[in-house]
């Protein structure tokens, strides 16, 4: 099999180019949305006929717990790669999805706590759903540590993409623990199909709110892979030449 | 075989190994990754008598009695088996009749005594127009959360 | 806005403490990358 698109695709300097393209898109068209999102969940959609207004938490809760799942995918996956083909676009792009990903995973568990307390009665539970979404955190901060304990930043990767990989298993845990076992959190709302489990007037900002947070995910991720590429490829032409570029610029103005 | 389809497999082998450890796991431990019994489990299977354990299940329409103070008395049922719930305490803002609840506590003489009892609302939203229109709503639950953890192990 | 919006129905702590822990982690996301590239690149010079 021939593989030289796919290391063209993933070559640093390309890559660092095509991201700080897509980037400034992906964070106006975020930003645009998240404000959308936010001002229709709090001041247009109708209070819950149960929970009143405090089921607005939701436009914050359900898109941080959905990104916090879809980046730890990525992040092993971005892993297999730098394991199997020793790419360094993709261990970069697995360094820099951790931080992202740990920050939306620790937002959705304080979000579930606020909403816990006022509706179910505890901030906290020891059940399937909130024991594995903890676990997720901790595998984030497995990674993130673990990179940061090596000096060697290709072998920090690889040790990372292992931790990363083996944590897998916990994502269908995740999503799948309130249909396998009995638990105090409900199923899940957007991924039901069948019967209506959210009215319209309600969905719409949820789905806004979803999309900004994959979009401003996707800008975060790829600015943190940039840092990433330039710091591993610090001694490069590419790199220096860009650095005097830049730098030089800034220190004149 | 190349050095790249080498660690290819040994990523693919370790993925598939720890699946299929998973699903073993997971198999064995079911019962304990339950965060409570249901009515069915305590009447039919006796789960150990006065051991303290989480309830789940429906408030009954029409069950629930007041008492002095904070004393409340209510029936609690999932979709076969019911049983008479005693509680002394403060009730989360969602309790009322047909909501789902979970209560912990111990059976005595017959009667499940909680001392703390948390609300566990379902997945929909939706205005209260639209939940007044709709008669399993505003209030009405669905037991099928409620599952009988004895037979699920069974 | 009147009272009642900020009230959120007597929920106002649990709404606004999520919506404003939320802004927090979002407004991060935006700058912690632009932060460390700034470092990055100030390093970079400094090892010429």
């Amino acid at each position: 099999m021939n593989w030289t698109w796919f290391h063209r695709l993933g070559s640093p300097p390309s890559f660092y180019r095509f991201a700080g393209r897509l980037a400034p898109w992906l964070g106006g068209l975020g930003l645009l949305l998240l404000a959308y999102g936010w001002y229709a969940g709090l001041v247009l959609a109708p209070p819950d006929y149960q929970q009143k207004d405090a089921f607005r938490i939701i436009y914050v809760h359900v898109p941080a717990a959905a990104v916090s799942l879809s980046l730890y995918v990525l992040m092993a996956l971005a892993g297999a790669v730098a394991l199997i083909w020793r790419m360094k676009l993709a261990e970069a792009v697995m360094v820099a999805t951790a931080p992202v990903g740990a920050s939306f995973t620790a937002l959705a568990l304080v979000t579930g706590m606020l909403w816990g307390k006022p509706m179910w009665g505890a901030y906290w539970v020891w059940d399937a759903r909130l024991t594995a979404e903890l676990v997720l955190l901790f595998l984030y901060c497995g990674v993130i540590g673990l990179n940061a304990a090596f000096d060697d930043a290709r072998a920090g990767a690889r040790a990372c993409a292992l931790l990363a990989i083996v944590g897998l298993v916990n994502v269908p845990i995740v999503h799948f623990s309130v249909e396998w076992w009995n638990s105090l959190h409900q199923g899940s709302t957007i991924l039901k199909f069948g019967k209506p489990a959210i009215s319209a007037d309600m969905a719409w900002p949820l789905y806004a709110g979803l999309l900004a947070t994959y979009c401003l995910c996707g800008h975060a991720i790829l600015r943190r892979a940039q840092n990433e590429l330039l710091l591993r490829e610090r001694n490069t032409r590419w790199v220096r030449e860009l650095a005097t570029e830049l730098g030089g610029g800034a220190r004149v103005s | 075989m190349t050095k790249r389809q080498k660690r290819m497999a040994a990523v693919a082998a370790l993925v598939a190994g720890l699946a299929l450890a998973a699903v073993f796991g997971f198999t064995a431990f079911r019962k304990n990754m339950m965060y409570f019994y249901t009515p069915t489990d305590i009447v039919e299977h006796k789960v150990a008598d006065n051991a303290r354990l989480r309830l789940g299940g429906l408030v009954t329409v029409g069950s629930l009695k007041r008492g002095d103070g904070l004393n409340v008395e209510f029936t609690l049922a999932d979709c076969e088996k019911s049983l008479p719930v005693r509680y002394d305490g403060i009730l989360p803002d969602l309790f009322r009749e047909g909501q789902g609840i979970v209560a912990t506590g111990q059976m005595k003489d017959g009667v499940f005594v909680a001392d703390e009892v948390l609300a566990k609302h379902d997945e929909n939203y939706m205005p209260p127009e639209l939940a007044k229109s709709l008669k399993t709503a505003d209030g009405r639950h669905s037991c099928a959360p409620f599952k009988s953890v004895m037979q699920a192990a069974n | 806005m009147s009272p009642e919006f900020w009230k959120m129905g007597g929920y106002a702590l649990y709404v606004w403490g999520s919506f404003g822990i939320a802004a927090g982690i979002y407004l991060w996301n935006l700058i912690a990358p632009r932060l460390r590239r700034r470092a990055i690149l100030e390093t970079l010079l400094d090892d010429e």
